[in-house]
């Protein structure tokens, strides 16, 4: 079972069109969606029942009992994260507290404690195939954590599977890293624009950071031809596996607008994800 | 008297919607404006605007080091961290740096006091010009979780400036954006013509309402084919500021990092008709809560 995980460092590149497309092709049976800033996988996958749903407690956060509080100051005081104001009473800003329990130990009346909280959503899909989702709940941190989350519950619902597919979130930070762990390789999406060079690169640096095998693709390739010759070029220079370029196509986003994976339909762009899927199985660790 | 000035989050949920797009043009067709690039994981307004006269600055969180003489190896600072990022192993202390929040808890639970504060370098600011415009930019170091230290920073540095703010947020609903938009006067919202567009401009949309925000939003990439982001502005009544087709011309310019709105007219009309719009809003606004 070899885990194949697809990242981009910029948004909107391709992830999760080619992930749709992988899937599919590899008729994988078991998958996973680690964006969940913004997930959309399941958008494509058609399920028809319904998921097994749990909540996600993120970190907790502080509550002030004020008919215990004493207005001493010292919490508010002593929060780093700014989370406490006055008001008419002490008010806590969940949305800026980070759980650190510094003030419910510092409260000489313990009129502070820490309330569980729920900051998202798991969702896991299970029928001939294992499909572990998640989303984030608006305004919410340590993203990372559900991403290692979403993961754990697809490993521990193991079915017999060649290849495991991970839809990862754009970026470099702690939801990205979180994904990195126990993937045998990183697909970077690339697109041919300065911005997408400039992070593909920085994605590059991050997976090899943490000592994962990367192996690049350009989507849209045809939109700017001397962009893609630079990103190919780069790959040359930097010895990363270069699989292919697939070409920008109406289809493809009709196919999505559908519900419908790329390699649905009779398109060029899905022709293009064929034969990079034929090369990534040969160099996948 | 002179009209107040605006500050305006430039968001999507979904990433590569043409957010940096949006707030580069409108600050470029706005007088005296300044941009700030908080997508400091994959920061790309520099590569547009080149700013000259470069300043950087680096940006620090404080994490605890420990004074080995003191420590007893109580591990009373190992049970408070609710993060996990100490540990006392075999003798010795250790920290975790990239997973510490900068509580400060540990050192003020330390009974020996054997712990203190030093400061770790997790990425950088920026601030230069580009003709009129002042170009602000964080940037993440690869390999850290967090940027949001480095978005206060920037947001910090923004406040004394008196001028119209184009802020240019990171993709995502989560609390790095919220960072991003909770002093902004006003939220724009930029969409792709997908499902999965539709989708994440739905969740962005949940997050502004929550801070009921005034918002409008501007439909990117646009052909000549159903709509999803658009039929959900219409069900939803928000306010559609604009639509910019799919334009092969356009997409060259910008992913050759030009700015159309300097290298085009028409754009540069598109771009001054959109912040008229924005702008009268917000001072609409503005005389409506006077008044109230």
């Amino acid at each position: 079972m070899k885990q194949l995980l697809i990242l981009s460092g910029k948004g909107g590149t391709g992830k999760t069109t080619i992930a749709s497309a992988l899937i599919k092709l590899a008729k994988a049976k078991m998958y996973a969606d680690c964006d969940v800033d913004a997930p959309n996988l399941h958008l494509l996958m058609n399920k028809n029942t319904n998921p097994l749903c749990s909540e996600y407690y993120g970190m907790p956060k502080a509550v002030i009992d004020s008919g215990l509080c004493l207005r001493c100051d010292v919490c508010r005081q002593n929060c780093r994260f700014e989370a406490i104001s006055l008001k008419e009473n002490y008010l806590v800003d969940t949305y800026s507290c980070e759980g650190c329990g510094v003030c419910e130990a510092l409260c000489p009346v313990s009129a502070i404690s820490l309330k569980l909280n729920v900051a998202g959503e798991l969702m896991l899909y299970k029928d001939e195939s294992i499909f572990s989702t998640a989303c984030l709940k608006m305004g919410s941190g340590n993203s990372g954590k559900l991403v290692s989350e979403v993961k754990k519950q697809l490993l521990l619902n193991k079915v017999d599977t060649d290849i495991v597919i991970v839809d990862g979130s754009p970026g470099i930070g702690c939801p990205v890293i979180a994904s990195l762990s126990g993937a045998n390789m990183v697909l970077i999406v690339a697109e041919p624009s300065l911005s997408g060079i400039n992070d593909m690169e920085r994605i590059i640096k991050t997976a090899k950071q943490f000592d994962s095998k990367v192996a690049v693709c350009i989507n849209k390739y045809d939109t700017n031809i001397a962009n893609s010759n630079k990103i190919e070029a780069f790959c040359e220079d930097s010895s990363i596996p270069f699989l292919g370029k697939i070409p920008f196509d109406n289809k493809a986003v009709i196919a999505i607008n559908h519900n419908l994976s790329v390699v649905d339909v009779d398109c060029a762009a899905g022709r293009a994800i064929k034969s990079l899927f034929e090369k990534a199985l040969e160099i996948l660790p | 008297m002179a009209t107040k000035k605006i500050k305006i989050a430039v968001l999507s949920g979904k990433g590569g919607t043409g957010k940096t797009f949006l707030s580069v043009n409108l600050a470029s067709v706005t007088q005296n404006s300044v941009y700030i690039d908080c997508d400091v994981e994959e920061p790309n307004g520099h590569l547009f605007f080149k700013p000259q006269n470069l300043q950087t600055e680096n940006v620090t969180v404080k994490v605890p080091f420990v004074d080995p003489a003191r420590c007893t190896g109580c591990r009373k600072c190992v049970e408070f961290c609710k993060f996990n990022a100490l540990a006392y192993i075999q003798g010795k202390w250790m920290l975790f740096d990239e997973i510490c929040h900068s509580c400060g808890g540990c050192v003020l639970f330390c009974p020996e006091k054997a712990l203190t504060e030093k400061n770790r370098i997790i990425g950088s600011v920026q601030k230069g010009v580009s003709e009129d415009i002042t170009v602000m930019s964080g940037i993440l170091k690869i390999g850290e979780s967090s940027g949001i230290p480095i978005i206060n920073k920037l947001l910090h540095m923004a406040q004394d400036m008196d001028e119209n703010i184009f802020i240019d947020c990171p993709p995502g609903s989560a609390c790095i954006v919220m960072e991003s938009i909770k002093d902004a006067d006003y939220c724009l919202l930029v969409a792709e013509p997908t499902l999965f567009g539709m989708h994440n401009l739905k969740l962005v949309y949940e997050l502004i309402s929550l801070f009921k925000k005034p918002h409008g939003v501007v439909l990117n990439k646009c052909i000549e084919a159903v709509n999803p982001s658009e039929e959900f502005c219409k069900a939803k009544k928000i306010r559609i500021l604009a639509k910019i087709p799919f334009d092969k011309k356009l997409g060259e310019l910008n992913s050759n990092a030009l700015i159309v709105s300097r290298e085009n007219m028409e754009y540069a009309q598109l771009f001054s008709a959109l912040w008229q719009k924005i702008a009268e809003e917000v001072h609409n606004e503005a005389a409506f809560d006077s008044k109230r």
